[in-house]
């Protein structure tokens, strides 16, 4: 068989492939570079659907954006999948989470890589949307018609903190627990809901409730001290509760950039 | 500000404005697939190359010296050295965040939006810098790497000794006034109270004093508005106190302005 028998051969092969009923139930249109084409690559797939078909040619410019927004929703899927992987091996129990973190380290295939993948890519992502943050300052990216959006934003830093915050306790060692205790420690001193905090006895003799078993700390690490409660605690909010705010936030970012038409630039 | 539309105004279509575009596919999917893909190298590497930390188990019964937040928290908790906990712990870290969320809906230059500019908005960039870079980035690197045992200075070289002791010599602005100038009716609780709430009190009504003196002439003020520039006045200042604290402790050993114990309260 020679070269012009073979090109024959598969040009016979993709036409019956790509123009059989499946494939164009797949793929509604063909690869041509064509105008109408483009259009339809980016319209007609649900995940680049996020961007608009056309859009203003200093978007693409890095030194204009610095990639840090998409960056940042990488590593949130980068995190969401070595999460889940590490959830397969991972229990949230005292006794057992710092064991699984040796399991992990000694006995899982690429456990430990996943492991160091989830943690230096949450230091990653918190890193990238301060870096965001930064830029969008920068650029005045909040002004009209983008004000709410910088709202949704902050509230996505917060929960960017929140989400590394919740899963520095996890592993269960001594870094672990002590930095939590540090962080929690602080929400004692609230004004009126800490057991320490200002005006906090008047506030226990009034309601009765301020005490250290019932008071802000207490709401944060389930208890009088970081324990086993505490665990638990932040591993629902690590794994359920804070990722699934977060996307529904990244959601209302993500398509109220397009509604604001599409990324900001000079007018 | 962008006006609402009126009634004669003739609605331009956004894409009439810029006729500079580009197709998303491939101009805008090619970079994102190239830095993605760079994004992810690197983190794999990265995760292959060093391996995240891991103490020793968790031990409520051991606390380690320094214990320290995460890395992100940490100009937080170098805000505790200078605030009492309720305020370095939650009431600044709160208005940090609505500090953030406003800046869209006080800042009405129009100028600057879009692309990158000092000129145009010194004020707003040089705010934002000295928050970000200088009490966010700067206090981190501080706590990092310059915070040892009883959270004391050490320098990068110089060994974490646990027993270093560092004479706290810290009184409160009202004793400091009695000791240096003999003034001995502050010394007493109500005058100290009434001295260090007139003293703060002093301090934001200097916002209105500018105000006063400055919106009969300035434009800027006037297009901002009594409210908005009383917001804007009032986050400068809280901001301004951070470092206003810090040069007090490092030159006079000032520990705090007002002190009100009865009820919990020092600022």
């Amino acid at each position: 068989m020679n070269l012009i028998q073979f090109k024959a051969q598969y040009e016979e092969l993709r036409k019956l492939i790509v123009d059989s009923y499946v494939w164009k139930s797949i793929f509604r249109h063909g690869y041509k570079d064509t105008a109408r084409n483009r259009v339809l690559m980016t319209a007609s797939n649900v995940f680049l659907h996020l961007h608009p078909s056309k859009m203003r040619r200093h978007g693409i410019k890095i030194s204009y954006t610095w990639c840090a927004g998409g960056l940042t929703f990488l590593f949130f899927l980068i995190l969401t999948v070595t999460g889940v992987i590490l959830m397969f091996y991972y229990r949230p129990v005292a006794e057992y989470a710092f064991v699984d973190m040796k399991y992990l380290q000694f006995d899982v295939p690429f456990g430990m890589v996943m492991r160091n993948m989830h943690r230096w890519g949450a230091h990653g992502m918190v890193i990238l949307v301060m870096l965001h943050m930064f830029r969008v300052f920068m650029t005045g990216s909040y002004k009209p018609p983008r004000e709410f959006n910088w709202v949704v934003g902050v509230l996505l830093l917060v929960l960017t903190f929140l989400l590394s915050f919740t899963g520095y306790l996890l592993p269960w060692d001594q870094l672990s627990i002590w930095a939590v205790t540090v962080g929690t420690n602080m929400a004692r001193a609230t004004p009126l809901l800490g057991h320490e905090g200002p005006l906090a006895e008047q506030m226990q003799q009034l309601t009765g409730v301020i005490t250290p078993r019932y008071d802000a700390r207490s709401f944060l690490t389930a208890g009088t001290i970081v324990g086993a409660p505490t665990l638990l605690r932040f591993y629902v909010l690590h794994c359920i509760f804070i990722p699934i705010a977060a996307a529904v936030l990244m959601i209302v970012h993500f398509w109220r950039v397009r509604k604001d038409g599409g990324i900001s630039g000079p007018l | 500000m962008t006006e609402p539309h009126k009634a004669g105004d003739k609605i331009v279509p956004a894409s009439s404005l810029n006729p500079d575009k580009v197709h998303t596919w491939p101009h805008l999917v090619k970079v994102e697939f190239i830095i993605g893909l760079i994004a992810l190298i690197g983190i794999t590497v990265w995760s292959i190359v060093i391996d995240a930390p891991l103490e020793e188990p968790a031990n409520p019964a051991k606390t380690p010296n320094p214990s320290k937040a995460p890395w992100y928290f940490l100009g937080l908790q170098e805000m505790l050295v200078y605030f009492d906990p309720w305020m370095a712990g939650v009431v600044l870290p709160s208005l940090i965040i609505v500090g953030l969320m406003v800046i869209p809906y006080i800042d009405t230059n129009p100028k600057g939006s879009g692309y990158y500019t000092f000129r145009e908005r010194p004020f707003a960039v040089g705010t934002f810098c000295f928050g970000f870079l200088i009490l966010w980035i700067f206090l981190i690197v501080v706590g990092v790497f310059l915070r040892g045992p009883g959270w004391n200075f050490f320098a990068p070289w110089e060994e974490w000794d646990p027993h270093k002791v560092v004479a706290l010599t810290n009184v409160d602005l009202n004793i400091w006034i009695a000791q240096t100038f003999g003034i001995d009716f502050l010394r007493g609780k109500v005058m100290a109270a009434l001295f260090g709430l007139g003293l703060i009190a002093a301090y934001y009504s200097t916002g209105v004093l500018y105000y006063r003196w400055k919106s009969k002439t300035s434009e800027t003020l006037q297009k901002l508005g009594a409210v908005r520039y009383g917001i804007v006045a009032f986050l400068f200042l809280t901001m301004m106190a951070l470092p206003i604290k810090m040069l007090l402790r490092w030159t006079l050993n000032i520990k705090y302005i007002c002190s009100l114990p009865w009820i919990g309260l020092n600022i």
